[in-house]
């Protein structure tokens, strides 16, 4: 229904709700309205194939291609782009072209791991104090501002230093999540205290529902729009985050190696042997860019008053 | 259509000079993502000057849309064609900067809600004033002088002090006068009003028309209103436009289409109208099915799918407006017209003649068998008061709100007495009605008898059993037998769970989830809907439809108690009347008793057996609904009864009437003694001080004063007003 309808609708309504006229699409499901909007949505479909195929890249590429991330004295040293090295070798004799992809795979784990776990605890935590506001609600967001003020940065690094294992991806991902949570908890809990005041809430507890299926069954799914474009959006971040860290040496310590970690190898050779700092350079700009334009064709997907078409 | 012009005579000439608005063949059509959407098809009609014409429709017929286009207020999507003009000056197709200058100087329009359409930074003075300033040379004084004169016109009191307050400031009815002030401003020539009472309370919506008339009356303008309200319609104007799908389907003056409609969209709309000046006993007559998709229209009348006497011409040919059968009107403005191949079969036909009394929707044809049970049954017994047992009891029940403060400590500043005292008894098989204006304490009395909030003192008990000092894990098994239907069919189903699935939760909340989807088909089909539709979501279904699935919900546990919170209120009559009928069936079938908590007095006329009026947290009367109706003696309840529009022109206009002037006090700080002394009509005309001293001391008690039932006022005095 477009947003001009539903305004007529409203504007003209009398106590009556804005009678709509069923939808032609109306035997489509929910999910195949949102892929029929989200399919419009030029840029956002662009940078999905593309996000598609740098992840096909960066997991399904090393299981084809001959050489290894890793140091092999078969691999002559500073050499050229030519076809056995499409992005020249490294001093120490890695193939550059191996390294992107093995590079590119990290910061992609590293990037849905945080995504996928800061959603799950932050929608929850979120949703909780969300719906039971009052004493509850203020204890457990005053709890989420503190991991809120805290600069990621610095947090990451600071524990990255002094705890075992503290650099290898999960765990750089593991303590990423535990400062990003906080954000689509914030979010959630927003959207929660509006929708728990609807009809449907309130129907719930007239039927006798618990607090437990209120949150999972009500209101967590009508919040999904929301949830989905955070989380999207904090993939992004991740990513950048990541790239960070490694740049400054906080990350994914050697021998394995990260996007951030190439560009920094790589810094001082950008006008000298640009082959070795731009493939990875221009691979973080890519994944963020185009995981930002699909949380832009998300939320316009998501949101049923965003139905103009866009171009 | 342009049927107007081509009758046109000779004695219209002279007609013409008078026409103020002259619209013709209007049409307006939005693109979609479903393809073109045909708001408004083929509008044409005329306004005299100083006339009031009346444009009632369903929501989505088109009528608002219609004068936003003639006001040039549709968003560039809509593609408007035709001429609407304005004193001769054609108003379509003026660009931003030229519409300016009509608007507001020669046209001005009223908006439904009356919160959105006033500035909340800039005082009343300033916001009417602006209207003159942008239209007229005048100084500031002389604008604020003219600001205060016309809030004096629109029946504010105090204007002096009233023009340096903010909207915020003022209630709903005040504000919604402000917004008249600011529509005569300008002494314009044509004022239209979209809905203007809608948002408001009866009592307040009588003050509303009443200042509407008067800004008529001084500016000598035209006045076109659109309204859904046929009562409303009835009392003030001269000549009706009937609306459905876009297209006007029936024109001409009150009394003709109310009481000789020929068109049968027209003649089931006043048959699906509960009323208050007819037998209660009879049941409504519903247009079956719902209005056509305006992105999908039949190729025919719009109406033949809903039509009962549609035969194979309504469906291959659209009927054009024309002269109705048996018009006799001379004048050519005032000649009757509808649009309908078969009008003349409609010359003293009754809505019950054409329309059955069913409690169904068109959807399932399979369930007109059980319809023709029921309608045996509707003559139902009402009183078995004595013999019945009582279900469900509240014994003084107090719920305050706490109003805290801003800022980290959040102390408590107030209290906002909500409801102060009601003691209800809901017997078995009885329909108990709560009525009164918004902010009565009606739902939330509702809320409080579920537990669903928890009352500040007082006692409920259900067969016996005290609910008020359950836990809520106690309370959990006893919600089978309670349940609720809510007012909006939009935000009580959860938009993201099947209908199956919203109908079955209730059962496996309650462990019965193994025998749901069975039983879900059974109750889809009680409520007259499709039970092959189980799978769809609810924005698939139209909002009598969603009603009904809010009640096969409630029903879903076989409760005994349904509690409905204006279950109607949010639906077109058309449609209202089916969900009437469908709630009167099944408390004849499952023996419930209903709660039903409503604002408008005609719908619990109807379907009431003993009702209760609240005003501001407190019954002010209550007995059985014959001796409520016959023989009100609050005047409170006097006052109610006598603001409700009746949908018939000669009745409406000369009935008598018992006004109650001002607003409702904020419940924050009830007025002391009786509460509804500020407002009383009897208090302030008849009593002398020191009868009035009672009134300001002593709250009245609900007792039996000698007129067969209960009221709470010290004077009280049977005054018969239907």
């Amino acid at each position: 229904m477009s947003e001009m309808q539903s305004r007529i609708a409203m504007s003209g309504g009398g106590p009556e709700n804005p009678e709509q006229p069923v939808a032609k699409g109306g035997d489509l499901t929910q999910i195949q309205i949102i892929w029929r909007r989200f399919r419009r949505h030029r840029a956002a479909m662009i940078s999905l194939v593309l996000l598609a195929l740098i992840t096909a890249f960066a997991f399904l590429g090393p299981l084809v291609w001959q050489w290894g991330h890793t140091v092999n004295s078969d691999i002559p040293s500073n050499a050229g782009p030519s076809w056995d090295h499409p992005f020249g070798t490294t001093k120490q004799g890695n193939d550059v072209f191996a390294q992107t992809m093995r590079g590119a795979q990290q910061s992609l784990k590293v990037a849905f791991t945080v995504a996928v776990l800061s959603t799950v605890v932050g929608a929850t935590w979120g949703a909780v104090a969300g719906y039971y506001r009052g004493r509850v609600d203020a204890i457990m967001m005053r709890i989420a501002d503190i991991f809120l003020i805290i600069p990621l940065i610095v947090a990451v690094a600071s524990i990255n230093g002094n705890v075992r294992g503290g650099a290898t991806w999960y765990a750089v991902a593991l303590i990423m999540c535990l400062f990003s949570w906080a954000t689509i908890a914030r979010v959630v809990r927003g959207v929660v205290l509006s929708l728990r005041e609807q009809e449907f809430i309130e129907a719930a507890r007239a039927a006798g529902a618990k607090a437990s299926r209120i949150i999972f069954r009500h209101l967590l799914p009508n919040a999904a729009g929301p949830i989905i474009v955070a989380a999207t959006l904090l993939i992004a971040v991740a990513v950048l985050t990541e790239a960070g860290l490694s740049f400054i040496g906080f990350g994914i310590q050697p021998p394995d190696i990260s996007l951030g970690k190439m560009v920094e190898g790589a810094r001082t050779a950008a006008f000298t042997r640009p082959w070795l700092f731009y493939p990875p350079g221009v691979l973080i700009v890519l994944i963020c860019l185009t995981i930002n334009f699909i949380g832009d064709g998300l939320r316009d997907a998501l949101d049923p008053r965003q139905t103009m078409v866009r171009r | 259509m342009t049927t107007t012009e081509n009758i046109n005579d000779g004695a219209s000439t002279a007609v013409d000079k008078d026409i103020v608005l002259d619209v013709q063949d209007l049409n307006v059509t939005f693109s979609s993502e479903d393809g073109p959407l045909q708001a408004v098809r083929g509008v044409s009609y005329q306004v005299r000057r100083g006339e009031a014409l009346g444009i009632v429709g369903e929501s989505g017929s088109g009528k608002s849309v219609t004068s936003m286009a003639i006001m040039g207020l549709l968003p560039k999507t809509a593609k408007v064609t035709g001429s609407a003009r304005v004193l001769g000056q054609e108003l379509i197709g003026l660009n931003d900067a030229q519409i300016s200058k009509v608007r507001g100087e020669k046209i001005a329009m009223i908006f439904q809600d009356p919160l959105t359409s006033l500035n909340p930074v800039y005082t009343i003075g300033y916001q009417i004033a602006e209207a003159i300033l942008t239209h007229r040379k005048v100084t500031k004084q002389q604008a604020r002088e003219r600001a205060i004169e016309l809030l004096d016109k629109v029946g504010i009191p105090h204007p002096d002090r009233r023009v340096d307050q903010y909207p915020h400031e003022l209630s709903g009815g005040m504000r919604q006068r402000v917004v008249i002030a600011i529509a005569m401003a300008n002494d314009p020539d044509v004022i239209i009003a979209d809905e203007p009472t809608t948002a408001l309370d009866v009592t307040v919506q009588a003050q509303v028309l009443e200042a509407l008339e008067a800004a008529r009356q001084e500016t000598g303008a035209a006045l076109v209103l659109i309204t859904h309200d046929l009562g409303v319609v009835a009392g003030h104007v001269d000549r009706v436009a009937v609306m459905y799908a876009g297209r006007l389907v029936e024109t001409g003056t009150v009394e003709d289409v109310f009481y000789r409609p020929r068109m049968p969209y027209a003649l089931g709309l006043l048959g699906s109208l509960p009323r208050m000046d007819e037998a209660r006993g009879e049941k409504l007559t519903p247009i079956l099915g719902t209005p056509p998709s305006l992105l999908d229209l039949p190729r025919g009348c719009g109406f033949a799918p809903r039509c009962p006497m549609a035969e194979a011409l309504c469906h291959a040919e659209e009927p054009v407006l024309k002269e109705a059968v048996d018009a006799e009107e001379t004048d050519l403005h005032h000649r009757h017209m509808a649009a309908c191949h078969f009008g003349e079969r409609l010359v003293d036909v009754r809505p019950e003649d054409l329309f059955h009394p069913t409690s169904l929707d068109a959807e399932v044809p399979v369930e007109a068998v059980r319809a023709e049970g029921t309608e045996a049954s509707a003559e139902r017994g009402r009183e078995h008061e004595a013999s019945s047992e009582v279900l469900l009891s509240a014994v003084d029940l107090v719920k305050n709100f706490p109003i805290r403060s801003k800022g980290i400590l959040r102390r408590k500043i107030g209290e906002v007495q909500a409801v102060s005292g009601i003691s209800l008894e809901l017997r078995e098989h009885e329909t108990l009605a709560l009525v009164g204006e918004s902010g009565c304490g009606k739902s939330t009395t509702a809320r409080l008898l579920l537990q669903l909030i928890r009352q500040t003192s007082g006692e409920v008990t259900y067969m016996g059993q005290p609910l008020h000092t359950l836990s809520d894990a106690q309370m959990r098994p006893l919600r089978r037998d309670l349940q609720l239907v809510f007012q909006d069919p939009f935000a009580s189903l959860d938009p993201r769970m099947t209908v199956t699935d919203i109908i079955a939760e209730p059962m496996q909340i309650h462990g019965q989830g193994r025998t749901a989807k069975a039983r879900v088909k059974e109750l889809l089909e009680l409520v007259g809907l499709n039970p092959e539709h189980g799978s769809r979501y609810p924005h698939e279904f139209s909002g009598g439809q969603r009603q009904r699935i809010g009640i096969a919900r409630a029903l879903s546990l076989n409760p005994k108690v349904l509690i409905l919170d204006e279950p109607v209120s949010a639906l077109d009559v058309s449609i209202q009347a089916g969900v009437i009928n469908l709630l009167e069936d099944l408390q004849d079938e499952l023996g419930l008793s209903y709660l039903f908590v409503s604002h408008d007095l005609s719908v619990v006329r109807h379907i009431a057996d003993r009702v209760a009026v609240m005003y501001l947290g407190k019954v002010m009367e209550t007995g059985t609904t014959e001796e409520l109706f016959a023989a009100p003696a609050h005047p409170y309840t006097q006052a109610l009864i006598s603001a409700i529009p009746l949908p018939d022109p000669v009745k409406e206009r000369t009935r008598e009437r018992i006004v109650v002037t001002g607003d409702v006090p904020s419940p924050a700080d009830p007025p002391s003694g009786c509460r509804f002394r500020t407002r009383c009509p009897k208090f302030a005309n008849e009593l002398d001080d020191a009868r009035r001293n009672l009134c300001v001391e002593e709250p009245p008690e609900l007792l039996d004063r000698g007129t067969g039932h209960r009221d709470a006022c010290h004077y009280s005095q049977v005054v018969e007003l239907i």
